[in-house]
C-alpha cells in the first residue's frame, strides 16, 4: 500500500495541467461548441440572446471546470456534507423565496444570476453519500442505522424539488443518490423493498400530481390520445427525429423547430433540434461524446485508490448517463416527458454550473488518483 | 486528505462487482437509444419527412375556370364570367360577431345567412376562408372596399362563375351548382376537387361533360409556422382550365324554337339525317340557369317545381308521349317489310269499326270512305290502321320499332333521358303480367296504348326514315364520331349550292347499317308524307312551305291522354272546351327538303290539341329558318367544325 500523502504537496501546477484527461476535455468542448451552434439554429440562424449568453455560461463554467479539479485533493472529500447542507438550505430558501415560473418555484434570485438549487443538489447528493460510505465499512452498510441516514439524505432534497414541483429534477437527484448507495453494496433485498414501498405509494404521488403532470403520464402512453394537447410535444418530437433521416435538414434548416412546432427547442429539445437537422450522424456523433465522457469518468474511477473518489466517479458517470438517456428518452418518445434537460447542450445556467462543477470534481479525483487511499 | 480506513481490498472489489452490473445495465440502454434512432430516422424517416411536410405546408386551393360550350358556330352557351366575390378568413378577424354585424349593415345579410356562414366556420380550420358572398354586386363590392380598412380579416376577390347567355338552351345545357355530398360519393372525379367555390354540373351537358369541363384546381402553397400563420409562398399553380366544348346546336335556331314554344308547354327537336348532329333541342317552359350557380333561393326553386309546365323538366328527351298518329310511318314500314298488306289494299272507313263487340273510332267521325295505303298515310285514317295492325301484330311492329330507335336512349351520357316503352305480348306480360289482347295491338296501331316515346326519339325515327332506311348515330357534342370517314368525304367532294347531288353514292360508301328489306318500302312512307303536306286534304296541309327547295314533308299526331266518353263523342266536345289537363298532345313529324332531304324535325305540344293545328305550324316555321340556314352551316362544315 502507499504511505499516505506522499506525493500530494509534491504536485506541480505542471504535473497536474499534464495529468487532465484529454479525451474527457475533448468530449465536452466538442459538446460545448455544438451546442453553441444548435443554440445559434434555435434562435432562428441569429446571434441572438439565447446563443450569446449560452456563449458566456458554456466558457465561464467550463473555466470553473479547470479550477475545480485543480482545488487540493481534500477538499471536495473535506467540504461535501457542507456543500450538500449548503445547497439543502438553499433549497428550503426556494420554498419560501423562490421565483415562480410557469407553475413551478424553483429558482432563487441571487441578483448577478437566478439560481435553481435543485440543478446543485444533484451533484450535492453524491458528494455527501460518497463521503458517508467512504466513512463506514462494508460490513456496516446493511444495518438498519446505516440504512437510514442515507435514505434521509435522499428523500429531503427530492422531496422538496417535488414539492416544487419538479419531477424531472427530483428525479434525476435520487437517481445519483441511489446509484451511491447501490455501489455501497446496499443488499438487494433493501431495493427489491423500496421498489415495493414505491410501487404501493404510486396511487397515493399519482392523487398528488398537478393535472398536467397526470396527463403527461397518460399521454405517454397513448400520445393519440390528444394530439394537439399534451400529446403535441411527444409527436412533434417525433416528427422532426424522423424526418431529420440519415443526413438531417441541413444546418439551420429544421423546418419543425423553425416554424416552431417544436416546444421548449431551447432547453428540453435541443437533441432534436440537432437530431432534426443533422440526421442520425449528428444524433450518433452526439450519443458517443457522451459515452465518451461516461467512459473517461469510470476509468478516472477505476484509477482512483480511494473509496470516496471510486464512489464519486461511478455514481457521476451513471448520474450522468442517466441525466443523457432520460432526456433521449423522453425526446425520443421512449419515456414520459418529464422535464430534464440534456447536459452542457440545453440553454441553462444552473444546470451548466452543476456539470461542470461534477466533472471539474471528478477531474479532480483523476489528478490526485494516486493518493489517499486507505 | 482523504483517509480510507473502512475496507481496503474488499471494499473495492464490492464497489467495482456492483459497478460492472451498472456498466452492463448502461449498455441495454444505450443500444435501446441507438434502436430507436435507427427506427425514427432511417426506418421510418419517409414517414415522419411526410409528416413534417405536412406540418409546413398548408395549400389554398381553388376552382379552375368551368370549360367553355359553344353552338356549331362558335357562339358561346355557356361560359364564365367575373364576379365579386367577399371572403373572410376568420383567424384575421378581431372579432367575427362584430364583423358579421358591421357587414350586415353593409350588405344584405339576413340573420339565416349569418347563423349558416358561423356553423360553416365552427365546422373548418380558422385559416381556412368562408365565402360570405360569392356574387357581389359592383355597388356592394365597391362599398366593401371603401369600407375595407375597418373591416379586418376581410377579403374582396375576383373570381370566375359560370355564366349562361341563352335560356333557350337551359335544358339541354343544364346547370351547375354547388358539390353536394351525394356528388362527392358517386363521382370519382370529384376526389380532391371540393374546394371553396367549386361548381358541378347538375343536369344536361353540363352533367355530362363534367368530368372535362372541371378542369383541375390550383392552388397556392405556403409554409406556415405552427400556429398556422403563413410565412412564405412556396408555389403556385393556377390549375387548368376545363376543356372547351363545340355542340351541334345552332343559337339562332334554338332561339327561335323557344320563341315559338313561349307560352306552350313542348319541345322541338331537329336532326341532321345523316350525320346525326342535333341542331335544335328545345324545350318549354324554360328556365334561367344562372339562378343555380350561386344558389337558388326557397322562393325561386318553389317557383320551378310547382309550376304547371315542369320548366326544369327537358321535355325533348324526358317527356314520355304516345307517339299517336306519327307512328303510323312505322307501322307502314313494318307491314309493307312483313309483306301483310298489299299498299294498293283498299278499306273503307266508316268512322269506326266493330272488333268482338268493342268500338273503334277513327279521328273523323264521318269516316274517310274507301282509302288506299298512301291515302290513309296522307288523311291519317285511323280505321285503315286498325285493319293493318291487326293483320302484322303487335309484335312485328314492336320489332320494327325498336330497329329504329325508339324504346331506348338516344344520346350518351345524358341521365334524365328516358327510354320510353316499345309494348308488345311479352313487354305486357312481364310488367303487368297480363295477356295481351287484340284490342290492344289496334290500339298500337294508331300510336295510343301503351306506347312511350321521346320527342328525341320520334324525330329519329324520322331522320332514319328520310335518308331511305340507314341507321344513324345521334350526336351533340362535335368531337364524338358520327361516321367515320365522313368528314373527310364532305371536304373532299365539291360542295356548291347547286349540287344536290350532294350525297350521291355517299351512302352506300359509308357502310350505314341498313334498317329495311327493301327501299322501296321506305320510299313509299317517303311519298305519303309528302301528300300529307303538300296535297289538299293532307293532315298538314296548311302549315306546308311552297318555295322552291323548302318544300317538306311530315306526319301529324295526337296522342290522347284520357278515352272519349261514348257521350262526349256524342256532343263533339271540341278539345279547346276541355280543362287544360285532359287536353291531347300534339305532335308533328317532318323531314326537309323533300328533294334531296337533309333533317329531320319533331315538334311535341303538350296539351296542344291537334297536330295539324299547334304542332305543325311551329315546325314549319322553324324548317323555314332552318333551310336558310343550311348554306351557313355548310360552310361551317366545310372551314372545318372543330376549329
Amino acid at each position: 500500500m502507499f504511505k499516505p500523502g506522499a506525493i500530494v504537496s509534491r504536485l506541480t501546477f505542471r504535473d497536474k495541467v499534464f495529468s487532465l484527461d484529454i479525451i474527457l476535455i475533448v468530449s465536452i468542448l466538442l459538446l460545448g461548441i455544438i451546442s453553441c451552434f444548435a443554440m445559434y439554429s434555435t434562435d432562428g440562424g441569429e446571434f441572438a440572446y439565447h446563443t450569446k449568453s449560452h456563449i458566456v455560461r458554456f466558457f465561464i463554467f467550463f473555466l470553473l471546470f479547470f479550477v475545480v479539479s485543480f482545488f487540493s485533493s481534500s477538499f471536495w472529500y473535506n467540504s461535501s456534507t457542507i456543500f450538500y447542507l449548503a445547497v439543502l438550505t438553499l433549497l428550503i430558501l426556494v420554498k419560501y423565496f423562490g421565483l415562480t415560473s410557469s407553475g413551478s418555484q424553483r429558482w432563487l434570485n441571487l441578483y448577478l444570476l437566478n439560481l435553481q438549487p435543485s440543478e446543485l443538489m444533484k451533484i450535492g447528493l453524491i458528494l455527501f453519500l460518497a463521503k458517508y460510505y467512504h466513512k463506514i465499512s462494508s460490513t456496516d452498510v446493511n444495518r438498519l442505522k446505516y440504512l437510514l441516514q442515507p435514505l434521509i439524505a435522499l428523500l429531503a432534497p427530492v422531496l422538496l424539488v417535488v414539492m416544487q414541483p419538479d419531477l424531472g429534477t427530483a428525479v434525476l437527484i435520487a437517481a445519483g443518490g441511489i446509484a451511491v448507495i447501490w455501489l455501497a453494496g446496499v443488499k438487494m433485498q433493501f431495493f427489491a423493498y423500496l421498489g415495493i414501498i414505491f410501487l404501493s405509494i404510486t396511487p397515493v404521488i399519482i392523487s398528488f400530481l398537478k393535472p398536467y403532470q397526470k396527463s403527461r403520464i397518460l399521454t405517454f402512453l397513448d400520445p393519440s390520445r390528444d394530439p394537439l394537447g399534451a400529446g403535441y410535444q411527444i409527436t412533434q418530437s417525433k416528427i422532426a427525429i424522423g424526418s431529420g433521416g440519415l443526413f438531417g435538414k441541413g444546418f439551420l434548416n429544421g423546418s419543425q423547430s423553425y416554424l416552431d412546432y417544436l416546444p421548449e427547442k431551447h432547453t428540453d429539445f435541443i437533441f432534436t433540434l440537432f437530431s432534426e437537422e443533422f440526421g442520425f450522424f449528428g444524433s450518433m456523433l452526439i450519443l458517443i461524446l457522451y459515452m465518451l465522457i461516461t467512459w473517461r469518468i469510470v476509468s478516472i474511477g477505476n484509477m482512483a485508490r480511494s473509496s470516496f473518489g471510486k464512489f464519486y466517479c461511478y455514481s457521476f458517470a451513471t448520474a450522468f448517463f442517466i441525466y443523457v438517456v432520460v432526456n433521449m428518452g423522453m425526446v425520443l418518445g421512449l419515456i414520459p416527458i418529464v422535464g430534464a434537460p440534456l447536459p452542457i447542450l440545453s440553454y441553462g445556467g444552473s444546470s451548466m454550473m452543476a456539470i461542470m462543477l461534477g466533472l471539474g470534481i471528478a477531474m479532480n479525483c483523476g489528478i490526485y488518483k494516486d493518493q489517499a487511499t486507505g | 486528505m482523504i483517509r480510507d480506513r473502512t475496507g481496503g481490498e474488499s471494499k473495492i472489489r464490492l464497489i467495482s462487482r456492483r459497478m460492472f452490473v451498472i456498466s452492463a445495465a448502461k449498455t441495454v440502454v444505450v443500444l435501446g437509444i441507438v434502436g430507436r434512432l435507427i427506427s425514427l430516422q432511417i426506418n421510418e424517416s419517409k414517414k415522419y419527412k411526410t409528416l413534417s411536410d405536412k406540418n409546413r405546408f398548408r395549400e389554398w386551393k381553388f376552382a379552375p375556370p368551368r370549360g367553355i360550350i359553344k353552338d356549331y358556330f362558335g357562339n358561346e352557351i355557356a361560359s364564365n364570367k367575373q364576379v365579386y366575390q367577399l371572403h373572410v378568413i376568420p383567424e384575421n378577424t378581431e372579432n367575427i360577431n362584430s364583423l358579421f354585424f358591421r357587414l350586415k349593415t353593409i350588405l344584405n345579410l339576413s340573420d339565416k345567412d349569418i347563423f349558416r356562414l358561423k356553423r360553416k366556420i365552427a365546422s373548418q380550420k380558422p385559416w381556412d376562408p368562408v365565402i360570405v358572398s360569392d356574387n357581389l354586386t359592383w355597388s356592394e363590392f365597391s362599398r366593401i372596399n371603401l369600407f375595407l380598412h375597418e373591416l379586418q380579416g376581410v377579403e374582396p376577390t375576383i373570381s370566375v362563375a359560370r355564366v349562361y347567355h341563352q335560356e333557350s338552351f337551359s335544358h339541354v345545357i343544364g346547370y351547375v351548382s354547388q358539390i353536394s355530398k351525394k356528388d362527392l360519393q358517386n363521382k370519382e372525379y370529384l376526389k380532391n376537387m371540393n374546394v371553396v367555390g367549386m361548381r358541378v354540373g347538375k343536369t344536361g351537358l353540363e352533367n355530362k361533360l363534367d368530368p372535362e369541363m372541371v378542369g383541375s384546381i390550383g392552388y397556392k402553397r405556403y409554409e406556415v409556422n405552427a400556429f398556422g400563420k403563413r410565412i412564405k409562398e412556396i408555389s403556385i399553380s393556377q390549375g387548368e382550365s376545363g376543356k372547351t366544348f363545340k355542340t351541334t346546336l345552332d343559337l339562332e335556331l334554338q332561339k327561335l324554337s323557344t320563341k315559338l314554344l313561349k307560352d306552350k308547354t313542348g319541345s322541338v327537336c331537329v336532326m341532321d339525317i345523316y350525320k346525326g348532329d342535333i341542331v335544335i333541342m328545345a324545350s318549354s317552359p324554360t328556365f334561367d340557369p344562372n339562378k343555380f350557380v350561386h344558389g337558388i333561393s326557397q322562393k325561386d326553386w318553389k317557383q320551378l317545381t310547382q309550376h304547371r309546365g315542369k320548366p326544369l323538366v327537358n321535355k325533348a328527351m324526358s317527356g314520355l308521349y304516345p307517339p299517336g298518329s306519327t307512328i303510323k310511318t312505322l307501322v307502314t314500314i313494318s307491314a309493307l317489310e312483313n309483306d301483310v298488306v298489299n299498299p294498293k289494299m283498299v278499306q273503307q272507313c266508316k268512322g269506326h269499326i266493330e272488333l268482338y263487340g268493342e268500338k273503334f273510332h277513327c279521328w273523323k267521325k264521318k269516316g274517310h270512305g274507301f282509302v288506299d295505303m298512301k291515302e290513309a298515310i296522307k288523311q291519317s285514317c285511323d280505321v285503315y290502321f286498325y285493319e293493318v295492325a291487326r293483320r302484322l301484330g303487335v309484335d312485328r311492329l314492336s320489332e320494327t320499332a325498336k330497329k329504329f330507335g325508339l324504346g331506348k336512349k338516344v344520346l350518351e351520357g345524358f341521365l334524365e333521358e328516358k327510354q320510353g316503352v316499345v309494348p308488345n305480348t311479352k313487354w305486357k306480360k312481364i310488367n303487368i303480367g297480363k295477356n295481351w289482347y287484340l284490342g290492344e295491338t289496334l290500339h298500337s296501331g294508331i300510336g295510343q296504348g301503351y306506347w312511350q316515346t321521346t320527342p328525341l326519339q320520334l324525330c329519329l325515327v324520322m331522320a332514319q326514315i328520310a335518308n331511305g332506311g340507314y341507321q344513324i348515330k345521334p350526336r351533340i357534342i362535335l368531337r364524338d364520331k358520327s361516321f367515320e370517314g365522313l368528314e373527310e368525304f364532305i371536304r373532299n367532294k365539291e360542295t356548291s349550292r347547286e349540287n344536290l347531288n350532294l350525297l350521291d353514292g355517299f351512302i352506300p360508301r359509308l357502310k350505314y347499317k341498313t334498317l329495311f328489306k327493301n327501299q322501296e318500302n321506305i320510299n313509299f312512307v317517303k311519298e305519303a308524307l309528302f301528300r300529307a303536306t303538300n296535297e289538299p286534304r293532307g293532315t298538314s296541309y296548311r302549315s306546308r312551305l311552297t318555295k322552291k327547295g323548302f318544300i317538306f314533308a311530315g306526319k301529324t299526331g295526337t296522342s290522347q291522354i284520357r278515352k272519349f266518353t261514348a257521350l262526349q263523342r256524342e256532343l263533339e266536345i271540341k278539345n279547346v272546351d276541355l280543362p287544360y289537363e285532359q287536353r291531347d298532345h300534339a305532335l308533328f313529324i317532318a323531314f326537309a327538303p323533300y328533294h334531296d332531304p337533309r333533317y329531320a324535325i319533331s315538334v311535341v305540344i303538350e296539351h296542344g290539341g291537334s297536330g295539324s293545328g299547334s304542332a305543325a305550324p311551329i315546325a314549319k316555321q322553324v324548317i323555314k329558318k332552318l333551310l336558310e340556314r343550311h348554306s351557313l352551316r355548310e360552310a361551317q362544315q366545310i372551314k372545318g367544325e372543330s376549329a
